[in-house]
């Protein structure tokens, strides 16, 4: 991709992922951490419709910024700490050292490997070919993405129920009091 | 005088815009000012936008109150200039000149973001829109699912503007907002889904082009997607009577308690410009846009856009105006159990029509008349039959007082 | 560095670019993941990952020669589908074991019984 457009909103964009990224690992409140995550999120879209993917980009922004920073929100909110502080642990530096050394890995099987390119300006638009795809080849796949995602959303629901919270019962002619509940 | 295309046709006002961007394009030998072009034409957008969302916002706040006074027997502002059209001046002013109060806060880059981030994706909305045959400032090709996309990152600002406020109502307002946008927008999707369907764009101006050519709103062909959408879209845009979220009398205001000034001022305009938004998305998809039969020949095109635009939402003011306001847990069954049925039903059967359409080859003066008495009597039918079947005595008089866990446990310091 | 800017009109970016970039985002989710007492924040941290994953691929649908490049786009839609998932059980997870410990600080839930 060349020409001024594309390659100041390449550079732009990514210093604002990196960035973002980079602010999750360093924020003050953990709050502030999944707004920075939030923040990542978005820019990952505007990374993808750099690269011409329209229909990924906006389903990044529908799960990712609108459904599971909710969902990250809803659980850090359900779980408070005493500090509300993303604080580390004693792996502070193996895991920086870590993340370094798979960094520098990947940088250099980047930089370092000539990738068999092919020309030309990108998809024009993806959603038919996607959706051809989806159900032509990849029909398997995807009907097994929707029972995952049936079970994950039953293994959820039931796992944040309790024990029995909402259970309804009937009036019965003992006294709830000695009626003997199971533990 | 008809079949103009020059720079002169106001008809359509994208004919001088586009007429000029071709004589800078021309500028040197025809390639190096691009670059002059793009900016001039993304300036006219943004301009074009934030000029008509200004000025119709003034009408709207007019509007609205003049109207929702009538429907409660009482005038509404009548003192500021002739029918009190100066009021919304009056209100701008006021809000400019207040003294912005802020709270002892723990977030105050949080606090004081959340306004501003809040009108984002009102303006992203509004640069898909088609306002008139080559009017639209963005056309992307997957304009329907962008619109939903960008309307949900909306809760996540609720929920700044709540959380930062270090207010307990506040977070309890963010968090209902919050449970009730993301309980919607499932069925919001699925009523858009069955536009898309049926006319295989996803782009507003082909799905116009869509209904120029078949001669039909989708109106008339999706009651219930109609209803549905406009049931969840005015839930979403926390409307009376699905305000709980921020009503005045219920939860002192919600997650806008502790703005004063102009980022409350901020808020309120938002709110104004959703709901305009959504009128324009309905007027769009289901009410045929800047197209009317053949005339939008003489009538410019954005201006019947505009006549449709306000008549859906004057139909948001009526309802805001007659009907009480419902419970949090009443909106959010009613959204999991009743409108997301019904809504995958009517997928179901879009499916099923748009089939036997495509594959026999049907004349289209035939299968429409046919499709929109099915649909209809099916929508009737499904509406009336699902209410009586569903047992409502579970819902709105529980057997006993049930323990609601919500997420209020922590409260920032 | 604004004068840099005019010759940004001759460079030019390719699939190595984007795959840097994807390779610092996958670090630094990494670091996090591993880093961090909080077990959002870990969870953070994969998400981190998975985001730098789905960015290689889309690069790679963009760029790469291949038979069907629309499939990094297919896979992605699939990734973006599991990691909903993943995360919606993740959390319950988490809210359980708080409710059952009263901390998710992941340097204290190390036993299986106390």
């Amino acid at each position: 991709m060349s020409g001024f457009g594309p390659v100041f909103s390449f550079y732009v964009l990514s210093a604002l992922v990196i960035g973002a990224a980079l602010m999750v690992m360093l924020a003050r409140s953990i709050i502030r951490a999944v707004l920075f995550l939030v923040l990542m999120f978005v820019g990952l879209a505007a990374l993808f419709v750099l690269l011409t993917a329209d229909f990924v980009a906006v389903a990044q922004l529908l799960v990712y910024a609108g459904a599971i920073g909710v969902l990250i929100i809803f659980s850090i909110l359900l779980t408070p700490q005493r500090e509300m502080r993303g604080m580390e642990t004693r792996f502070l530096a193996p895991g920086v050292l870590a993340g370094l050394a798979i960094m520098g890995i990947g940088i250099g099987v980047a930089v370092y490997t000539s990738w068999p390119v092919r020309g030309g300006n990108g998809f024009a638009t993806t959603v038919g070919a996607i959706g051809d795809a989806l159900l032509n080849r990849y029909a398997l796949p995807f009907e097994i993405a929707s029972v995952l995602l049936v079970a994950a959303m039953v293994a959820a629901i039931v796992l944040v129920r309790g024990r029995g919270v909402d259970e309804e019962r009937e009036p019965t002619a003992i006294p709830p009091s000695l009626v003997r509940r199971e533990r | 005088m008809i079949g103009l295309s020059e720079w002169y046709d106001l008809r359509d006002l994208g004919n001088p815009v586009h007429a000029l961007l071709q004589w800078i394009d021309g500028w040197g030998d025809g390639s190096t000012f691009h670059w002059v072009a793009y900016i001039v034409s993304g300036l006219i957008g943004a301009a074009a936008i934030g000029l008509f969302l200004g000025v119709i916002m003034l009408f709207l706040i007019w509007l609205e109150r003049r109207a929702v006074a009538r429907i409660q027997i009482r005038r509404g502002p009548n003192r500021l200039g002739p029918y009190g059209l100066l009021q919304p001046l009056a209100d701008a002013l006021k809000l400019m000149q207040k003294e912005a109060i802020a709270p002892r806060l723990g977030d105050r880059v949080v606090y004081t973001l959340a306004p501003l981030v809040i009108f984002i994706p009102t303006l992203l909305v509004f640069a898909v829109l088609p306002f008139g045959n080559k009017m639209q400032v963005a056309n992307i090709n997957v304009a329907v699912l962008y619109i939903v996309a960008v309307g949900s990152a909306t809760p996540l600002v609720v929920f700044m503007a709540g959380w930062s406020s270090s207010n307990k109502y506040a977070l309890l307002g963010s968090m209902r907002a919050v449970a009730m946008a993301i309980s919607y927008e499932i069925p919001m999707v699925l009523a858009l889904l069955a536009m898309v369907l049926w006319t295989g764009h996803m782009d507003l101006n082909g799905i116009v082009h869509w209904q120029q050519e078949h001669h039909v709103w989708l109106l008339f062909l999706q009651p219930l997607a109609l209803l549905i959408y406009f049931i969840s879209a005015s839930a979403e845009l926390n409307r009376t009577p699905t305000d709980i979220a921020e009503a005045e009398s219920e939860i002192v205001a919600g997650y806008h308690i502790e703005y004063s000034g102009m980022k409350f001022g901020l808020f309120y305009a938002v709110e104004m410009a959703n709901a305009l938004a959504v009128s324009a998305l309905i007027a769009t998809l289901f009410l045929g846009g800047w197209w009317l039969y053949g005339l939008d020949r003489w009538v410019p095109g954005y201006l019947i856009f505009l006549a449709k635009t306000l008549l859906v939402y004057n139909l948001l003011i009526l309802t805001r105006g007659t009907l009480p306001r419902l419970r949090i847990d009443q909106l959010l069954a009613f959204a999991w159990k009743y409108l997301l049925p019904l809504a995958l039903v009517n997928i179901v059967v879009v499916a099923l029509e748009v089939l036997l359409w495509q594959q026999n080859g049907l004349a289209q003066e035939v299968f429409f008349p046919v499709c929109v008495v099915v649909n209809v009597a099916l929508s009737v039918a499904l509406i009336v039959g699902y209410s009586r079947a569903f047992d409502r005595r579970k819902i709105m008089a529980p057997r006993r007082a049930r323990l609601v866990q919500d997420p209020l446990a922590y409260m920032p310091q | 560095m604004l004068a840099l800017l005019p010759f940004l009109t001759y460079a030019q970016v390719s699939v190595k670019h984007f795959l840097v970039v994807s390779a610092v985002l996958f670090g630094i989710g990494l670091a996090i993941a591993l880093s961090k007492r909080n077990a959002v924040m870990v969870l953070m941290g994969i998400e981190i990952m998975l985001n730098a994953v789905n960015l290689t691929l889309v690069a790679f649908a963009r760029f790469a020669q291949s038979a069907q490049p629309i499939a990094g786009q297919v896979f992605v839609i699939f990734i973006i589908t599991v990691a909903a998932a993943e995360a919606a059980v993740a959390l319950a997870l988490i809210v359980s074991v708080y409710r059952n410990r009263g901390t998710i600080d992941v340097d204290k839930i190390d036993l299986l019984r106390f």
